[in-house]
């Protein structure tokens, strides 16, 4: 019984030196981006190199989020659709898959296909660099890792992400939209006139600020990971490995944060 | 010439410990403006430790080093970024970005810390890459490239923004004997041509005793010998004999287990009893 209170308690312990390491990055990465350019020093961030990591963060992934999305509204609408007809409210079909894709489900399963994809490889990225000394020559010749490699990611992601989850969104819907139209027999314009009688801009809103927050902890999580590498090929999979799981793990757990407290602030 | 210019690094008695191991142990030592100073020593005797403790990568326990008249132990990031943009490093691989090419890899420094233009940064990377005599390599990725061959890049790399001092990690670690020859040639005629102190650190000793000025031999984090290249070698101490010469007999022991042997073998049975 002591033995286990006290594997809980160094558990907890790790959790919480965990995400202080990764405030300490974001605190860092912060003051590149804000403080530092600002200083004097030549100290700037370039553009090149996060345009660089939006198109690789953005459009290489936007067909895969795009397929997701499709499917997510396809499976709602069918796992929906004969219980909106046992109730004779079927024409409701598109306020239900535009509330659950553009609050919930569309910011959550891009933030998830995001931390697979962009994720791993930059958490991948970073490792093999920091195991063939590149992190440790950046150092030496004084040009800080988190301005170099983890700001561009940071901004990238936090720019990019959003704005994939919106044109998933929109799939999504179109998924949804299709499957009321040839299983429910609701026209495209009923959907939408439902859609948009339920859906207010505040659930737009929160689903696009969930997004650019999941993105900038897919980032975060990604480049810690990354830049943590101390040994070989093993250590780049396993870091490759722990930032998809802690990043999904705390997607969920903000995502569960974000319920909580727009249910109070916003009522819904 | 004021001491700091005639001795741009000055370390003074400086220890460090990981836990209870103790690493390095009451170092002292300078180096001579424009000198080459080796530091040799066996696996494990803590000269990785003394440079990454050198270039600031790592801090003492105890102890100060002085670098171009600043204590750098007692700097911070910035103090010390301000300090690394005056010094280089030639790292064991290379350490070459694997994502740029060759010229873009030299540019990098001059880029991040200068406001010379495109053009300017273009010529410059090709009278770096003209001093390591690549300059015909500059598109080629590091992948594309032979283990010499990276090596030059990262010395040029290293030269970049015209540094005060050199370190130079086991530069003919992984070399075949003429890719090594020609790094030594190249750390040699670069410190007579642009009078760079270098600190070269090393476990091979044909390039050692070819490079030196000065030399020191450490063992078990201490300095046992201090001396130019003739003093080494005829020193009357048998453990820098067995060191310089290769010996496998000699004071430096061949296990290097600190527990007793048979206490480590009932080990199992003492703790079941």
């Amino acid at each position: 019984m002591e033995n286990a209170a006290g594997e809980i308690g160094a558990r907890f312990y790790t959790g919480l030196r965990y995400i202080g390491g990764l405030a300490w990055l974001l605190a860092d990465a912060l003051y590149f981006i804000f403080i530092a350019p600002f200083t004097g020093r030549k100290l700037r961030v370039r553009g090149e190199p996060v345009l660089e990591q939006m198109v690789r963060v953005g459009f290489a992934s936007l067909g895969i989020v795009c397929l997701v999305q499709l499917f997510i509204g396809v499976v709602i609408a069918l796992q929906l659709a004969n219980l909106l007809k046992t109730f004779g409210i079927k024409e409701y079909v598109g306020s239900v898959v535009g509330l659950g894709i553009f609050r919930e489900l569309g910011p959550l399963m891009t933030a998830m296909v995001m931390a697979g994809y962009a994720g791993a490889a930059m958490s991948a990225e970073l490792g093999t660099m920091a195991v063939s000394e590149e992190i440790e020559a950046l150092r030496a010749l004084a040009i800080s890792p988190v301005r170099y490699l983890v700001v561009p990611r940071l901004i990238a992601a936090a720019l990019m992400i959003p704005c994939v989850t919106m044109v998933g969104d929109f799939v999504g819907v179109l998924g949804g939209m299709g499957i009321a139209w040839t299983v429910l027999h609701i026209s495209p314009d009923l959907f939408i006139q439902k859609m948009l009688e339920t859906l207010v801009t505040s659930d737009v809103v929160v689903g696009i600020f969930k997004s650019w927050v999941f993105a900038i902890l897919i980032a975060l999580i990604a480049c810690f990971e990354g830049l943590r590498v101390d040994s070989g090929a093993e250590g780049v999979g396993k870091a490759a490995t722990r930032s998809v799981v802690y990043s999904i793990v705390m997607i969920i757990s903000a995502d569960c944060v974000f319920a909580a407290v727009f249910r109070i602030l916003l009522g819904r | 010439m004021s001491e700091e210019l005639k001795k741009p690094i000055l370390v003074r008695n400086l220890v460090k410990r990981f836990g209870d191991q103790l690493v390095l142990e009451d170092l002292n030592f300078h180096v001579n403006k424009g000198e080459i100073l080796v530091i040799m020593g066996g696996s494990g005797c803590g000269k990785s430790t003394l440079l990454r403790l050198l270039i600031g990568a790592m801090r003492p326990t105890s102890g100060s080093i002085e670098m171009l008249g600043t204590d750098l132990t007692r700097l911070d990031e910035e103090g010390l970024d301000e300090l690394r943009k005056k010094t280089g490093i030639l790292f064991q691989s290379g350490a070459l970005f694997n994502s740029m090419t060759v010229g873009e890899n030299i540019a990098l420094p001059l880029k991040e810390h200068t406001k010379l233009s495109a053009d300017v940064i273009g010529i410059m990377v090709k009278m770096k890459l003209e001093m390591v005599g690549l300059r015909d390599f500059e598109h080629l990725k590091p992948s594309e490239i032979s283990g010499g061959m990276k090596k030059r890049v990262g010395l040029a790399r290293a030269m970049a923004l015209d540094p005060q001092i050199m370190f130079y990690d086991e530069p003919s670690a992984g070399l075949d004997p003429v890719a090594s020859a020609m790094i030594d040639e190249l750390m040699m005629d670069l410190n007579k041509k642009t009078g760079v102190t270098s600190i070269v650190v090393t476990h091979d000793m044909g390039s050692a005793f070819k490079i030196a000025h000065r030399m020191i031999l450490l063992f078990k984090g201490r300095a046992v010998a201090v001396g130019t290249p003739a003093e080494i070698r005829s020193s009357a101490d048998p453990l820098v004999q067995q060191f310089i010469n290769g010996l496998a007999d000699g004071p430096i022991p061949l296990r290097v287990s600190r527990k007793d042997y048979a206490e480590d073998l009932l080990e199992p049975f003492i703790e079941r009893f």
